[in-house]
């Protein structure tokens, strides 16, 4: 029986497998971030160990950071603690660290790809639930706790049950307007917030191969959202594309030989999954949530479910979610009012996001009440978008690029929105005061979001003429 | 290195009834910024125990005196969400030894495992049933035995078991460590290290 891509690259790093234990996965590149590896470093000292692969372990700061004024000493004291720590701990133990000012600074899923650290076969982990965004090159990438980052320190290698395998077939055009992000809201909404838990979620089908490397990251970005630890796509002449010639990826002979063993990084056909689930691209509508989980979301045309449609153990949560985000059941969400618009995060900040934001705004301005927040993934994103004028039409449209980091998509720096304000954002999560205590997200697209940003509400970005926009 | 164990308990316990919840619930981000395990507690659920001006919000459980006990239980999908072990470590640190649900999240279950702190699966029946008889009685009692996988009702005498990886079993009841096991294959570490080829995976 053949194998599934999962698989193969699972079994190519098993090095050891016993009955009544967890394999021992080794890894190929830890990421490791200031928020969640302080404690590790520590469990390190106290056990009297060196980091096992220091050259295979990357660090840089983006949880905490401010998006303004980079430059000068961090304002927040904790945050800069941490941030120091992170910077202490690297030296301490040989880590390369990409920290503030650095030119390769940035999200940590941003960064691994740009850099060409992540490749098509590799593991990959980082004590950060997006880490499932490296599986887009047709890796297996997971987040992990500070226990396994520990781990992972001491030692290149994971304990790891091995998850059962999904795949998820979209097939079909996308409509004018619609997207990745769209497309992950999409299945998220479908299957639920816990819908793949247990599982790794392959993606495939014809709409999923027509996707850039951009694209493949949002959706593998949130395979974690409906409870997967991870997702991949094989790779294929985009990845590749992609991946030669940048920083760290092979060269020459080298080149030669990984993309020769890449080329069999594919599901064989009669490899078996464990479930299988299949989505037509033209069902797919610009998608937006209403609720405090990434599975409450829906096409932006329709209701907002009614509550007598739930049982009742999962009306009273369900309720709750509303009464959060002060919205009634059964009524339309277009055209509700928003109060700031946050593109960036590990889902939507890299240069192409930024472009198609930038495309669309072109000679169009923000509604007067709105605060419009760009957030680069990275340093390099930043200084691209700088370069090809992406910054002058963000300005003319009366929105603020700032500088890199996670920002409003958690709140850890100081960019919170507010109690009881409306936030359309392209991040990953619309948890009950996840940007901000007591702040309320809708989960969107981009271009949604640009759209949102125009009208001052929520906007069906189909009601604009797209001819500029690709 | 010996980690905490766990075999036994008996105890009241602390319902929440919400589906789906999310590690930014359970310890919100903000919190995040110290640098050790300890004294996340304080901030647990923070956002569902105090407002805005840091008064305690009266009817959340955690704040009524009724309650206690060092089981919480709570809805479908517990643990969601983001990676951070805070959530794991938040949970212990108040008290808590045990966590009851009818679905937990992937990474959340096994941070907690890491950490001492037992993740009890139930049915929905079951976890209904729980919340029905706390309800009626807050002093209700739950015994968990991990040696025989089973959760008890009291009062009721009615029981389930559950499921717990071997491996991660035998760690709790005798405090061992994933890294000590890890490292004491460190031969086969390095041989996998020799026979894998590099160039196709690590940065050059």
């Amino acid at each position: 029986m053949g194998k599934t891509l999962f698989d193969k690259i699972w079994d190519s790093h098993v090095v050891s497998h016993e009955e009544g234990f967890p394999d021992i996965l080794y890894i190929d590149t830890h990421f490791i971030h200031e928020v969640t590896s302080p404690q590790a470093f520590n469990g390190l000292r106290e056990r009297g160990l060196q980091v096992f692969r220091p050259r295979q372990t990357v660090a840089t700061a983006d949880h905490n950071v401010p998006t303004i004024n980079q430059h000068l000493p961090i304002q927040e004291e904790l945050s800069r603690l941490q941030v120091d720590m992170l910077t202490k701990n690297c030296e301490e133990f040989g880590i390369e660290l990409y920290g503030l000012g650095h030119r390769y600074q940035g999200i940590v899923h941003v960064i691994g790809p740009e850099l060409g650290v992540t490749r098509p076969g590799g593991t990959y982990v980082c004590g950060d639930s997006h880490t499932s965004t490296h599986g887009a090159f047709g890796a297996i990438a997971f987040g992990i706790g500070t226990s396994q980052v520990e781990q992972v320190l001491a030692t290149q290698c994971i304990l790891q049950p091995k998850p059962k395998r999904m795949r998820i077939d979209v097939n079909g055009s996308l409509q004018k307007g619609v997207g990745a992000k769209d497309i992950i809201l999409y299945i998220i909404s479908k299957i639920s917030a816990a819908g793949g838990t247990g599982y790794f979620v392959e993606y495939a089908g014809d709409t999923i191969r027509s996707l850039s490397m951009e694209g493949r990251m949002t959706i593998c970005n949130m395979s974690i959202e409906m409870g997967a630890r991870g997702g991949l796509i094989a790779p294929d002449d985009i990845t590749f594309a992609y991946v030669k010639d940048r920083k760290f990826a092979p060269k020459g002979e080298a080149w030669d030989g990984a993309l020769a063993y890449w080329k069999t990084l594919y599901s064989d056909e009669d490899a078996e999954f464990d479930k299988v689930l299949s989505f037509k691209a033209e069902d797919i509508a610009p998608m937006i949530t209403y609720g405090t989980n990434p599975g409450m979301g829906m096409g932006i045309t329709e209701n907002i479910p009614a509550a007598s449609q739930f049982d009742k153990q999962e009306q009273q949560s369900y309720l709750k979610a509303l009464h959060y985000m002060g919205l009634d059941d059964n009524k339309p969400l277009l055209g509700h009012p928003v109060d700031y618009v946050f593109i960036g995060s590990c889902t939507n900040s890299r240069i192409e996001d930024l472009r198609q934001v930038a495309a669309f705004m072109k000679g169009k301005h923000k509604a007067d009440h709105v605060t419009v927040w760009v957030v680069p993934g990275s340093k390099q994103v930043e200084i691209q978008a700088k370069a090809e004028g992406l910054d002058k039409i963000f300005e003319e449209a009366g929105f603020t690029l700032r500088e890199p980091g996670c920002s409003a998509c958690l709140g850890m720096n100081e960019d919170k929105i507010p109690a009881g304000k409306y936030c359309i954002s392209t991040s990953n999560r619309n948890f009950e005061g996840r940007q901000g205590p007591n702040s309320r997200t809708f989960l969107a697209s981009p271009l949604m979001a640009a759209a949102a940003a125009v009208t001052g509400r929520v906007t069906d970005i189909r009601e604009f003429d797209l001819e500029e926009v690709g | 290195m010996a980690k905490k164990t766990f075999k036994h308990i008996q105890s009241t316990a602390v319902p929440i009834h919400a589906e789906n919840i999310d590690t930014d619930q359970i310890i919100p981000a903000r919190f995040l910024k110290a640098t050790t395990r300890s004294g996340f507690g304080e901030n647990l659920f923070r956002d569902w125990r105090f407002d805005a001006s840091n008064k305690p919000i009266a009817d959340f459980v955690l704040n009524n005196p009724l309650y206690g006990g060092q089981i919480l239980v709570g809805g479908k999908n517990f643990g969601c969400g983001s990676s951070r072990e805070h959530a794991a470590w938040a949970i212990s640190d108040y008290g808590f030894e045990v966590v009851v649900s009818s679905f937990f999240a992937d990474i959340f279950k096994g941070n907690a495992l890491n950490n001492g702190l037992l993740p009890i699966q139930v049915s929905e029946d079951f976890l209904q049933t729980i919340f029905a008889e706390i309800e009626k009685d807050p002093q209700t009692k739950i015994e968990v035995d991990l040696v025989q996988q089973k959760i008890i009702l009291l009062r009721l005498g009615k029981s389930e078991s559950f499921e717990i990886d071997s491996y991660k079993k035998t760690c709790l009841l005798n405090g061992y460590d994933d890294i000590d096991f890890i490292l004491s294959h460190r031969e086969k570490i390095e041989a996998y290290e020799q026979r894998a080829n590099h160039d196709y995976v690590l940065p050059s």
